[in-house]
C-alpha cells in the first residue's frame, strides 16, 4: 500500500494528536493501533506532544503529524507533496533530515519546487516540464551529464586576464571564464583531471594561489537549461536564465 | 462494518470535545423546561384533563427541525473544504460506509439528546396520578427515534453536496421545511395528486401516528425509506467526486 501525504496537510483540528493518528491506523485495518500509533510519533520525534490538540501545534509539527499518518500502514512507498513549503528554516531542515531517514527504509517519492531540495535528499531526480518528463537521472549523473565538463574556480592575487592566458596555456582546458579581482573559472572535459598542472603553472607564472576549488552545476542551472533545451521562447524572457548564457557564453578555447 | 462504526465514534466524540453537545442538550432541555412548566401550570390552575408526554414531544419535533441541519451541516462539508475527505477516500472505506458512519455518529447523538427528555417523562409520572400512559410515551419514542433518522440523513446528504456548511445548512433546512409543508398544498387545492402529496408530509407520518400512540407499519416504511434514499444520495454525491 501507499502512503500520501497531500501539499495542505489533511488534519482534524480539533482532535488530539494521538486521537488522530488512532483514528487513521483504525480506518486503514492496522493492527494494535493505538500502539502503532505511539511508534510513528517515536518516529517522527513527537511522542511529547501526543495529547495536545493539532489544532494548537506549529506548522512543522502539522507537517511531521502528517508524516506520521502517512507511515502508519508502513507503507512500501510514499508520496509526498511539497512537504517542506511554508517551513520555516530549521523546519525545513528538520523535515528533510526525517525524510532521508525514512527514505532508508522505504520508497519516497516526493514533489518539489525546490532544486536543492531535490539535490539534498534524493537519489533519483525527475525533471518536468509541461507535463513531460524531460531528464530523469541522479543528482551527480544529471549534473556530471549535463554540463559534460568538470569546472573549477580560482582566486589569486593579481589581474584575472594575465592569470587567463597562462591557464590558457595548459592543454586539457576547454573554456576560461574570467571575472573581475583575480577569480576565475575553467572548464576541462568530464574525466580529465589537469588540476595539478593547472595549480603548478599558476604558482610558477608568479601567482599567489588563494582558492582553488570545484564548481557543481546546481540543479537550477541544470533545471534552466534543460528547460530552455524544451523551450527556447519561455526563457529568452528570464532574466535568471540570460545571465547563466552569459557566462556559458565565456572565452572559448578549442 | 468495522469502518462504519470507527467513522461514527470519530463523529460521536467530536460532539463531546466541542462546546457543541453540551450547548444543544442545554438549550433544547431550557426550551423544552418553560414549555413544560407553562403546560403543567396552566392545567393545575384551570383544572384541565392532566397534560400527556405531548407537550413535550410536540416542541421537541419543532426543535429538531431547526438543530438537525445545523448540527449534520458539518459532517461533510468540513472534511471537504479541508480535505481530510481525501485522505478518508484514500483508506480502504467504501463510500457508503462513509456516509452511514456520519449518520450513525450524529444519530447516536440524537439519541443522547433524547434520552436526556426523558427526565420530562419522568416528572410528569410524579406529578400526575394515577401516572403517564406508557404506551404512548414509548409509541411517541420510537416515532421520534425514526423521524430524528429521517432529519439527519437529510442534513448529512445536504452536507455531502457542498465544501460550504452555511449552504449545506441552508439546503438541508430548505428539504426538511419542504417535507415538513408538503401536505399544506394538498389540504388547499383538493384535486389530484392529494394523496401522494399528503403521503409525502413528514409529520403525517408522525403526528397521526405516533404521536396518537399507534405504531403502523406504512409509516415506520415511510422513515426507513426516508432514510435508505437519502443516504443513498449522499453516497451518490461523494461517488461523483471520485469521478471527477
Amino acid at each position: 500500500m501507499i502512503g500520501y501525504l497531500p501539499e495542505t496537510v489533511p488534519l482534524y483540528p480539533e482532535m488530539t494528536v494521538l486521537d488522530y493518528l488512532v483514528f487513521m491506523a483504525d480506518l486503514r485495518h492496522v493492527k494494535q493501533s493505538k500502539q502503532r500509533a505511539k511508534d510513528v510519533l517515536k518516529m517522527v520525534n513527537m511522542e511529547d506532544r501526543q495529547t495536545g490538540y493539532i489544532g494548537n501545534l506549529s506548522k512543522g509539527m502539522r507537517q511531521r503529524i502528517g508524516l506520521a499518518q502517512a507511515l502508519l500502514h508502513e507503507p512500501k512507498v510514499l508520496i509526498l507533496d511539497e512537504p517542506t513549503i511554508g517551513l520555516d528554516p530549521s523546519q525545513i531542515i528538520e523535515v528533510r533530515s526525517l525524510i532521508q531517514e525514512l527514505g532508508q527504509e522505504r520508497t519516497i517519492l516526493l514533489s518539489t519546487h525546490i532544486l536543492s531540495e531535490a539535490q539534498q535528499v534524493c537519489n533519483r531526480v525527475l525533471i518536468i516540464n509541461k507535463g513531460h518528463i524531460v531528464a530523469e537521472d541522479s543528482p551527480e549523473h544529471l549534473q556530471a551529464r549535463l554540463t559534460g565538463a568538470q569546472r573549477v574556480a580560482i582566486k589569486v592575487q593579481g589581474d584575472s586576464d594575465e592569470l587567463a592566458s597562462v591557464i590558457a596555456a595548459t592543454p586539457g582546458v576547454t573554456l576560461i571564464l574570467p571575472h573581475p579581482n583575480g577569480e576565475l573559472e575553467f572548464e576541462t572535459a568530464l574525466g580529465e583531471d589537469v588540476r595539478a598542472q593547472v595549480a603548478k603553472s599558476i604558482i610558477s607564472a608568479g601567482f599567489d594561489l588563494l582558492e582553488f576549488h570545484t564548481v557543481n552545476l546546481s540543479l537550477e542551472e541544470i533545471f534552466l537549461q534543460l528547460i530552455r533545451e524544451e523551450d527556447d521562447s519561455f526563457l529568452d524572457s528570464d532574466s535568471a536564465v540570460s545571465s547563466h548564457k552569459n557566462r556559458r557564453e565565456g572565452i572559448k578555447y578549442a | 462494518m468495522r469502518n462504519i462504526w470507527t467513522i461514527a465514534r470519530r463523529e460521536l466524540k467530536l460532539y463531546f470535545i466541542s462546546p457543541i453537545a453540551y450547548i444543544v442538550i442545554l438549550v433544547t432541555l431550557f426550551i423544552l423546561g418553560l414549555i413544560f412548566y407553562v403546560n403543567i401550570l396552566a392545567a393545575y390552575m384551570q383544572q384541565y384533563t392532566p397534560p400527556t408526554i405531548q407537550v413535550v414531544i410536540g416542541p421537541l419535533v419543532t426543535i429538531f427541525l431547526f438543530s438537525v441541519p445545523a448540527l449534520t451541516m458539518r459532517t461533510i462539508a468540513e472534511e471537504t473544504r479541508s480535505g481530510t475527505l481525501e485522505l478518508v477516500m484514500t483508506s480502504p472505506v467504501r463510500d457508503w460506509e462513509l456516509i452511514i458512519g456520519k449518520w450513525l455518529g450524529a444519530m447516536i447523538f440524537y439519541l443522547v439528546i433524547l434520552a436526556t427528555t426523558w427526565v420530562f417523562a419522568i416528572e410528569l409520572n410524579l406529578i400526575i396520578t394515577p401516572g403517564i400512559d406508557q404506551g404512548l410515551l414509548i409509541s411517541n419514542y420510537i416515532g421520534l427515534i425514526l423521524l430524528t433518522g429521517f432529519f439527519i440523513s437529510i442534513g448529512v446528504f445536504a452536507s455531502s453536496l457542498f465544501s460550504n456548511q452555511i449552504a449545506a445548512f441552508f439546503t438541508g433546512l430548505g428539504i426538511l421545511l419542504s417535507f415538513w409543508l408538503i401536505g399544506l398544498p394538498s389540504q388547499a387545492m383538493g384535486t389530484f395528486g392529494i394523496d401522494f402529496l399528503s403521503y409525502l408530509d413528514v409529520g403525517n407520518h408522525f403526528y397521526n401516528s405516533f404521536y396518537l400512540g399507534v405504531i403502523d407499519l406504512k409509516d415506520v416504511v415511510y422513515y426507513l425509506t426516508g432514510i435508505a434514499l437519502f443516504l443513498f444520495l449522499g453516497k451518490a454525491m461523494i461517488e461523483i467526486r471520485r469521478w471527477r
